[in-house]
C-alpha cells in the first residue's frame, strides 16, 4: 500500500502529464470480484501494473485454528466459490491424511464426480467471463445454461447449489440419490456438443484469435518461477497435473489426457480449459460406468474416534448409537499430533492445505495455498507493455477467484 | 401568398414530423428489439413483464430515465458536459433530411418527393453531419474530467475520424455509377437497374464495416467498451443525458441502416418492380415503398444486433490497423476498379 501512495505522489509531480494512473478495480466490471490493479498508462499502453489484493480477506486460516477440522469444511466452500465441492474434497483429503483415515471406494468415486463437475462448472464460468470481457457476451450466457444443469446436479448431490459442504472426514455426507445417475448420464452425453458450440463461436474466430494469440505470453520459466499451477501452468507447456503427478482418489484408474499449451499465451490457456472440460466429461463417463457399490463413509474405528454420525435407524434402536450421535454432535474430534500437506488439482490450480496439529481439538496452524494468489503474482511481469484492452484478455485467461486469493 | 409556397412548407413539415417520429420511435423500440433478439440468441426470455411481451418496456425505461436524479458531478466542465448529449443526437436527425424514404406521392395535384431536403450534394451533407457526431462523444469524454471517459473520448475521436475516410471512399464508386451525389438519383438508378450491392460488393463491405465503427457498435464499440472503460465516455452521465447518448446511438444506427438501404439495397425497390409499377400504383405505391424502405432498414438493424451478440471486440490498435491498412486500400481499389469498368 505504501508503494502505491508514493507512486501517486510521483504522478502528481509529472508536470508534462505523460503518465496517467488508473485505478482498475476493486469495482471495475472486469476485475471479477475485488481485485484492484493500479495501472500506469502511457496513452493506452501500460507501463506499470501493481495488483492490490486483500479486499476479500476473511482470515480463513486464522478461523481454521479455532475450529475442529469438521467444522472448517463449510469455510472451504467459500474459498474458490466457483468450485465449492472441489474445495470440500481437497480439504477432506488433507484432514484424512492427518487422521490417517481411508475413505471407501464408492465415496472416492463420488468425490471424483464432485471434483470434475466443479471443474467443468468453474471452467465454464472462466470461459464465459473471459469471452464477455473481450466483448463476446453470448458465450457467457451459453455457459450459464450449462452451469445451470451442473447446479441442478449439485443440488441433487447435497441439497445446496452453492455452499455445498458435502464431504466428511472419511467419506461424503450421503450416497447420491437414484435419480442423480440418469441426469448425470444425460449431462455427460450433452456436454461435448455444448463445448463444440463454444469452440465454433471462438476457436477460429478471427477477432478472438487476434485478441488472444501472442497476448500475455507466460514463458515456461516464468510460469515455474511464479509458482503458477493449473491451466495457467499447463498453458505455458509444463506438463504438471496433480491428478497425474501425485494421483489421489484413484485418479490413476481413469483414462484422461492433460492438455498442454505450446506458446503460453491467452489463446493457449483458453484452449487448455476447453480441452480440460472435455477430459473431465470423459472422466465422469468412466466413473458412471465403473462406480462400485458400498458404503460412502468410513465407520471403521469410529466407535472410538466419534467423528461420523451413526446410521439413523441404529440411533433410534440402539443406546450406544444414540450416545455416539450425541458425542458427535456436541464434541469435536481429537486429532493426532502431526503435520500434513495435501494438495489437489482444483479448477484454478493446485489447492493445498497444510495442517499442523499438536493434538487436541483444533489445528495449531492451518495454511491454505490458494492457486489464484500465486497465479495473480505474474500480473506485475505480464501486463506492462500491453494495452488496456489486453488486461481484460490476460485477467480473463488467468481466471482467478478472489475468494481464494484473499482467503 | 403563393399557394405553392404554403403547400411546400406544409408538405415539408409533414415529412419532417413523419420521418423524425418514425426514427425516434424506432430508436426507442430498438433496445427492446435488441433485448428480445439477444435473448433469443442467448437462450433467454428477454423483457416480458411490462405489457404484452414486454412491449411497454421502452416506455417504462424512458420514464424511469426522465425521473432519475440528474447528477452533474462537481468536477465536470459544465457547458460541454450539458452540450455533448445534444451533440450526440442532433447530427443523426439532420442526416435524415437528405435520405429519400419512398417514391413520390400525389397530393392535391402536386407531386411530392418523399425526401425532406432533396439536396444536390446529398451524400456530402451526410458525411458533413456524421463527422459532427464525433464531437458529442469526444466532448463528453473531455468534459467529464475523469479518466475512463477521457480514454473513451480519445478512442472515439481517433476511431470515428479514421473510419469516416473509409466510409467516404466506399461510396465513391456508387456516385461514379449514378453520376450524381443526389441520393434520389442513386435510388432511381437502382430501381431501374441493379442494386448497388451487386455492382459494388467491395464498396458494400467497406461501408458496412465502417458503419459499425461510426456507430460505435460491437465489434467496434471501443469508446464505451464496458469491460474495459466501465462505460466509456458516458460513465459520468445519468438520467436523461445518458438517455440522449443512448437515443443518439440508436438513431445513428437507424440512419446508417437507412443509408445502406438507399445506397446499396435499392431503397424502396422490390425485385419484381420498377419505377413504372410504383407510379402506376399511385399513392399506394408510395406507401408500399415507404414500408419496403423501413423493412430493409429494419433488417439491417437486426444485422447490427446479430453481429453484436456474435463477435468479440477489437483491440484499439487492431481497429486502427483494419481501418487504415485494410479498409482504406480496399476502398481505393474499389474506386479504381469501378473507374476501369466505367470507362467510356
Amino acid at each position: 500500500m505504501t508503494d502505491t501512495r508514493t507512486m501517486d505522489v510521483e504522478v502528481a509531480e509529472d508536470r508534462h502529464a505523460e503518465a496517467m494512473m488508473i485505478n482498475m478495480g476493486p469495482q471495475h466490471p472486469s476485475t471479477h470480484g475485488v481485485l484492484r490493479l493500479v495501472l500506469e498508462l502511457d496513452g493506452e499502453e501500460i507501463v506499470k501494473c501493481m495488483p492490490d489484493v486483500g479486499f476479500l480477506h476473511r482470515a480463513k486460516e486464522k478461523v481454521g485454528e479455532t475450529f475442529s477440522l469438521h467444522k472448517f469444511i463449510p469455510y472451504t466452500d467459500r474459498l474458490d466459490y466457483l468450485a465449492p465441492l472441489s474445495n470440500n474434497v481437497a480439504f477432506a483429503l488433507a484432514a484424512e491424511k492427518l487422521m490417517d483415515i481411508e475413505c471407501p471406494p464408492r465415496a472416492q468415486a463420488i468425490r471424483i464426480i464432485c471434483h470434475e463437475l466443479s471443474r467443468i462448472s468453474a471452467h465454464l464460468l472462466g470461459l464465459g467471463a473471459y469471452a464477455m470481457d473481450l466483448g463476446a457476451m453470448t458465450i457467457f450466457l451459453w455457459t450459464f445454461r450449462e452451469r445451470e444443469t451442473i447446479y441442478s446436479l449439485i443440488e441433487r448431490i447435497c441439497g445446496a447449489r452453492f455452499t455445498t459442504s458435502f464431504t466428511r472426514i472419511g467419506g461424503v455426507e450421503n450416497d447420491l440419490p437414484d435419480d442423480f445417475w440418469p441426469k448425470l448420464a444425460a449431462f455427460v452425453k450433452e456436454m461435448p456438443g455444448r463445448v463444440d458450440e463454444y469452440e465454433a463461436m471462438l476457436s477460429r474466430n478471427k477477432i478472438w484469435v487476434k485478441r488472444t494469440q501472442g497476448v500475455g505470453v507466460i514463458t515456461k520459466e516464468q510460469a515455474l518461477q511464479f509458482g503458477l499451477t493449473g491451466p495457467n501452468l499447463r498453458g505455458s507447456g509444463v506438463e504438471y497435473d496433480v491428478r497425474k503427478a501425485h494421483p489421489y482418489l484413484g485418479y490413476e484408474n481413469y483414462e484422461f489426457d492433460v492438455p498442454i499449451g505450446t506458446e503460453g499465451d491467452c489463446y493457449d490457456r483458453y484452449l487448455c480449459r476447453i480441452m480440460e472440460m472435455r477430459e473431465s466429461v470423459k472422466i465422469l463417463d468412466q466413473v458412471l460406468q465403473t462406480i462400485p457399490d458400498g458404503p460412502v463413509i468410513n465407520r471403521e474405528g469410529d466407535d472410538e474416534l466419534k467423528s461420523v454420525l451413526p446410521e439413523k435407524e441404529k440411533v433410534l434402536t440402539n443406546m450406544e448409537a444414540l450416545i455416539h450421535q450425541f458425542m458427535v454432535g456436541t464434541t469435536d474430534v481429537n486429532m493426532p499430533e502431526g503435520e500434513v500437506y495435501f494438495s489437489a488439482e482444483n479448477p484454478k490450480g493446485e489447492l493445498g492445505f497444510y495442517i499442523r496439529s499438536d493434538g487436541g481439538l483444533t489445528p495449531t496452524r492451518l495454511r491454505i495455498r490458494g492457486p489464484s494468489f500465486a497465479n495473480l503474482q505474474v500480473l506485475t511481469e505480464l501486463v506492462p507493455g500491453h494495452m488496456i484492452a489486453d488486461v481484460m484478455a490476460i485477467l480473463g485467461s488467468i481466471d482467478f477467484v478472489m475468494g481464494e486469493c484473499d482467503r | 401568398m403563393n399557394t405553392d409556397l404554403i403547400f411546400g412548407i406544409v408538405a415539408n413539415l409533414a415529412k419532417i414530423i413523419i420521418l423524425t417520429h418514425t426514427v425516434l420511435i424506432l430508436a426507442m423500440y430498438m433496445p427492446w428489439v435488441e433485448r428480445k433478439v439477444s435473448a433469443w440468441i442467448q437462450d433467454r426470455v428477454g423483457p416480458n413483464r411490462v405489457g404484452y411481451a414486454g412491449l411497454l418496456q421502452p416506455i417504462a425505461d424512458t420514464f424511469k430515465f426522465i425521473f432519475k436524479e440528474d447528477v452533474v458531478p462537481g468536477h465536470v466542465d459544465k457547458v460541454l458536459y450539458v452540450l455533448s448529449p445534444c451533440l450526440a443526437v442532433i447530427p443523426s436527425l439532420f442526416i435524415l433530411a437528405v435520405i429519400p424514404f419512398g417514391p413520390s406521392v400525389e397530393v392535391m395535384g402536386r407531386t411530392v418527393d418523399l425526401v425532406i431536403a432533396d439536396l444536390g450534394v446529398g451524400i456530402l451533407f451526410v458525411f458533413a453531419f456524421s463527422s459532427l457526431a464525433v464531437y458529442g462523444i469526444t466532448f463528453a469524454g473531455w468534459a467529464s474530467n475523469s479518466k475512463y471517459p477521457l480514454l473513451g473520448g480519445v478512442r472515439s475521436s481517433a476511431q470515428m475520424i479514421s473510419y469516416e475516410i473509409c466510409l467516404g471512399l466506399s461510396v465513391v464508386g456508387i456516385f461514379m455509377g449514378a453520376e450524381s451525389l443526389r441520393l434520389l438519383d442513386v435510388v432511381n438508378q437502382q430501381i431501374d437497374g441493379t442494386w448497388n450491392i451487386f455492382t459494388q460488393p467491395i464498396g458494400f463491405l467497406v461501408f458496412v464495416i465502417a458503419a459499425f465503427a461510426e456507430t460505435n457498435r460491437l465489434p467496434f464499440d471501443l469508446p464505451e467498451a464496458e469491460t474495459e472503460l466501465v462505460a466509456g465516455y458516458h460513465t459520468e452521465y445519468s438520467s436523461i443525458k445518458f438517455t440522449m447518448f443512448f437515443a443518439g446511438e440508436y438513431a445513428a444506427m437507424f440512419v446508417f441502416a437507412a443509408l445502406v438501404t438507399v445506397l446499396f439495397l435499392g431503397g424502396w425497390d422490390l425485385p419484381f418492380m420498377d419505377s413504372g409499377t410504383f407510379a402506376a400504383m399511385g399513392n399506394w405505391g408510395a406507401l408500399l415503398g415507404f414500408g419496403v424502405f423501413l423493412f430493409k432498414s429494419f433488417l439491417f438493424l437486426l444485422f447490427y444486433v446479430w453481429v453484436r451478440f456474435t463477435l468479440p471486440r477489437f483491440r484499439f490498435d487492431q481497429l486502427m490497423h483494419l481501418g487504415w491498412k485494410v479498409l482504406l486500400p480496399l476502398g481505393l481499389a474499389n474506386i479504381l476498379i469501378t473507374g476501369l469498368f466505367n470507362l467510356p
